[in-house]
């Protein structure tokens, strides 16, 4: 896909999740017209309930109850493998998932070096902290993890600084060399990286008299940081900054000649990409307990834009469910066909999800909606269009 | 119209859950589930396939029934890496509650999941090929028990072999992870101590392609090269060497030299007969018991059904662990409670008939076993196969050597320049 029409697919979805944005953010960001954000008739708005309050009534649905609700009790009811391998897995695959959905969605930028920046977080926190092998330093986690978090946005940032002056095809190339050259350091470097090898034994910290690797604790750790990458996501894509970004992916030409530093609003969404990736990198070395070459290899690159693609990239949390499926089937698939043909159930799958809806399980759930759910009367009708 | 159209699915979508629903209550019953785990994926795919067959040869030998239970074996598949093999025995232990795992294959996996097993006291792990030292020499684990020997121990006796040819100075062309450097220092301690020189040692990456820089650093005073390689690596690097004109004879690691690699097609291969390597098997060892294995290994699994000419390693040592496992269930009757202390204590008691020859285990809960030395031959039509040129019995893990004169394999560890 050319990098204007990735954008232009991007722009024709604008009117759903992503610019549900506040009026005077748009305004302050100059440029766009917001589309019709009619004020609609607030029963509480004379309430003298606090801001906060009456956010969150204005904002909550059902739905997000229930996800609340649910991903709490989940670790209670299910089993700690499920609760660990499956669950805890896909929140850490889909917050690295989600630094690309971040990139690509609002910014179009499609980045495959995200995995590689969640293995250099990851191999920080082997080298820096403790393992079984001899040459870590054996730092303590709470110095460690800061610094991992600093190397990998320092690293993003530098591989943003270097092919954000490209678009489409370009990027996807200069990055992909990135990550591959990455794995060949790790594999071939014996000094730092200790080679094929790579370290082993590199576990969470006990901390207030928890054993973070246990299953239940473990997946709080993600669910906890999984949540705090989605609303930040959410918080940020209606800033200024945010709101400037989607300008530059839409139009950069434009949003130069309004004044906009395009350049600089691309690796700054590099940086924050890359502090997401690193939290998830942090996590996937927590969780696997030892990293090696074979974890930042070309597979992992392109499996993190297929969970982004799969999800959907139009809201954020189109990663995590993309993630949720592609660890299921990674899991399960296994069980279902022939133990030498289940790849194929994999790609089929994935191959379908594609087919049928370019725009992932986002746009599928979309479709569903406006099929089987109640009959909307005005609202569905832009959607039909769509899908 | 539409709204029939609506319902019709509905009512399919529900039909299809139930279906599901019970089609899971009517799966219970009660056999006793074995978790396997070979890698079906990545650079051992074919080998781990092997692994496979050879595992479910060792159960249908015993008409998938031991002590009057039923055995079900639960596969899975990983790719190499240790974390995908963890990965995947968390799922057979945790997730489908297998009371028995054997696997993996690979050396880097072996060690990831023999650190995973002391998470599940109450699991018994067997190992299913790999050969890294570290996995039952170092940091052991009490429910890790390993029947077949490892990458040192298959190298026993090649040091000599090696003199006894003249071969004074070797230069080592060795993968750089785990195995190959137990499979190093199986060789080097002995041919070192008989006093040969190994000026230069050459460390490439798995998977690597090139091998121009490797064959320009061969010394022009070294009279064999030592090439501990698998599948295709050693094929590029023979090709490659082939074509850069080298002639010196060489030495193959226990993977080297393997059906796969003596079956390719080039000038260079009439020039591979008279290689010497060793290995837990050889394809024409004459004992009864291999002769009998192969037989089994050849009906079950004929060439067209995907099978080797002759069981290659991986299918050797898969099923020698799984028969382990098997035996082992025999002995006690398939009584696995008290943790399974009593089928533990069985397996490490356990003198195990294989094919090459009985097995014990030593305090480690590591095999002491045979190791042949072997000859690359041509018989009558063209084929290349292995040749016993000696058989060396009770091989242990220490080579012979006293416990703490005994180095494990590194990088750079022994040294005999």
């Amino acid at each position: 896909m050319s990098a204007a029409k990735w954008r232009r697919a991007m722009h024709t979805g604008l009117t759903g999740a992503p610019v549900r944005a506040r009026p005077q953010a748009v305004g302050r960001a100059g440029g766009r017209s917001a589309p019709a954000a009619a004020p609609t008739v607030d029963s509480y708005a004379d309430s003298d309930a606090p801001r906060w309050l009456k956010y969150l009534w204005r904002t909550l649905g059902a739905r997000h109850v229930f996800v609340l609700v649910f991903v709490l009790l989940l670790p209670f009811v299910a089993s700690p493998f499920l609760t660990y391998q499956v669950a805890a897995q896909s929140l850490i695959f889909g917050l690295i998932a989600l630094s690309l959905s971040f990139l690509a969605g609002y910014g179009g930028m499609v980045s495959l070096a995200q995995m590689s920046v969640a293995g250099m977080a990851g191999y920080a926190v082997a080298v820096l902290g403790a393992s079984g092998t001899a040459t870590s330093l054996g730092w303590a986690w709470w110095v460690v993890v800061p610094f991992a978090l600093v190397i990998a946005v320092i690293c993003s940032t530098l591989i943003g600084w270097l092919s954000v002056r490209t678009d489409g095809i370009y990027t996807i190339m200069i990055t992909l060399a990135i990550g591959v050259a990455f794995y060949y350091l790790v594999l071939q470097n014996y000094t730092v990286f200790n080679g094929f090898q790579g370290f082993q034994k590199v576990y969470p910290p006990v901390v207030w008299g928890i054993n973070w690797r246990d299953p239940m604790p473990f997946y709080f750790l993600c669910l906890f940081w999984a949540m705090a990458g989605y609303f930040f996501i959410q918080w940020l894509v209606r800033t200024p900054f945010g709101i400037a970004l989607q300008g530059t992916r839409d139009n950069a030409r434009r949003m130069n000649s309004l004044g906009f530093n395009v350049t600089a609003h691309r690796v700054a969404a590099y940086a924050v990409s890359g502090l997401l990736a690193g939290v998830g990198g942090v996590l996937l070395v927590w969780y696997n307990g030892l990293i090696t070459p074979g974890s930042v290899g070309t597979g992992w690159l392109i499996n993190v834009l297929v969970i982004a693609v799969l999800g959907g990239m139009k809201h954020p949390i189109g990663a995590f469910l993309g993630a949720i499926v592609f660890i299921l089937l990674q899991t399960f698939a296994i069980d279902l066909i022939d133990r030498e043909r289940f790849n194929l159930v994999i790609g089929g799958v994935f191959l379908a999800i594609v087919l049928f809806s370019p725009d992932g399980l986002l746009g599928l759930w979309a479709k569903l909606r406006s099929r089987f759910g109640p009959n909307q009367v005005l609202t569905s009708t832009p959607q039909r269009r769509q899908a | 119209m539409k709204v029939n159209k609506r319902t019709w699915i509905r009512t399919m979508c529900a039909a299809a859950a139930m279906a599901a629903v019970s089609g899971a209550a009517f799966a219970q019953g009660a056999p006793l589930k074995i978790g396997l785990l070979a890698t079906l994926e990545g650079p051992f795919a074919a080998g781990g396939a092997d692994g496979m067959r050879g595992a479910e040869l060792a159960l249908s030998q015993r008409g998938g029934v031991v002590a009057g239970r039923k055995i079900e074996l639960v596969k899975a598949s990983s790719n190499a890496n240790p974390d995908v093999a963890v990965n995947a025995t968390r799922k057979l232990v945790e997730q489908d509650k297998v009371e028995i795992m054997v696997g993996p294959l690979s050396g880097g996996e072996g060690i990831a999941v023999k650190d995973y097993s002391k998470t599940q006291p109450q699991v018994t792990f067997i190992n299913g090929g790999s050969g890294a030292q570290a996995t039952t020499l170092v940091n052991t684990s009490p429910n890790f028990f390993r029947f077949n020997t490892e990458g040192a121990q298959w190298m026993v006796g090649l040091g000599k072999a090696a003199m006894d040819k003249g071969y004074k100075r070797t230069m080592i062309i060795a993968e750089d992870y785990a195995f190959p450097y137990s499979q190093v220092q199986g060789f080097m301690a002995e041919y070192c101590r008989l006093g040969g020189k190994v000026p230069v040692k050459a460390w490439v990456p798995l998977g690597g392609k090139d091998y121009a820089s490797v064959i320009a650093r061969i010394p022009k005073d070294v009279d064999a090269l030592l090439v501990v390689l698998g599948g295709a690596d050693a094929v590029n690097f023979l090709t490659q060497y082939e074509n850069a004109g080298g002639d010196l004879p060489m030495m193959g690691g226990s993977i080297t030299v393997s059906q796969d690699v003596l079956n390719y097609k080039g000038k260079r291969r009439d020039s591979l007969v008279g290689t010497i390597s060793a290995g837990p098997v050889a394809d024409t060892f004459d004992g009864a018991d291999w002769k009998a294995f192969v037989a089994d290994y050849r009906k079950a699994y004929p060439v067209s059904a995907g099978g080797f000419p002759s069981p290659s390693l991986f299918a050797f040592v898969y099923y020698v662990n799984m028969k382990a496992a098997l035996d082992g269930l025999a002995a006690v009757n398939g009584d696995l409670s008290g943790g399974q202390a009593k089928y533990r204590e069985a397996l490490s008691k356990m003198v195990l008939k294989t094919p090459t020859g009985d097995v014990r285990l030593d305090g480690n809960r590591q095999a002491i076993g045979t190791t042949f030395v072997t000859e690359v031959v041509k018989d009558a039509q063209g084929n290349l196969s292995t040749k016993v040129s000696r058989k060396v019995d009770n091989v242990d893990q220490t080579l012979g050597i006293k416990k703490e004169d005994f180095q494990m394999g590194t990088r750079d560890v022994p040294a005999c320049p």
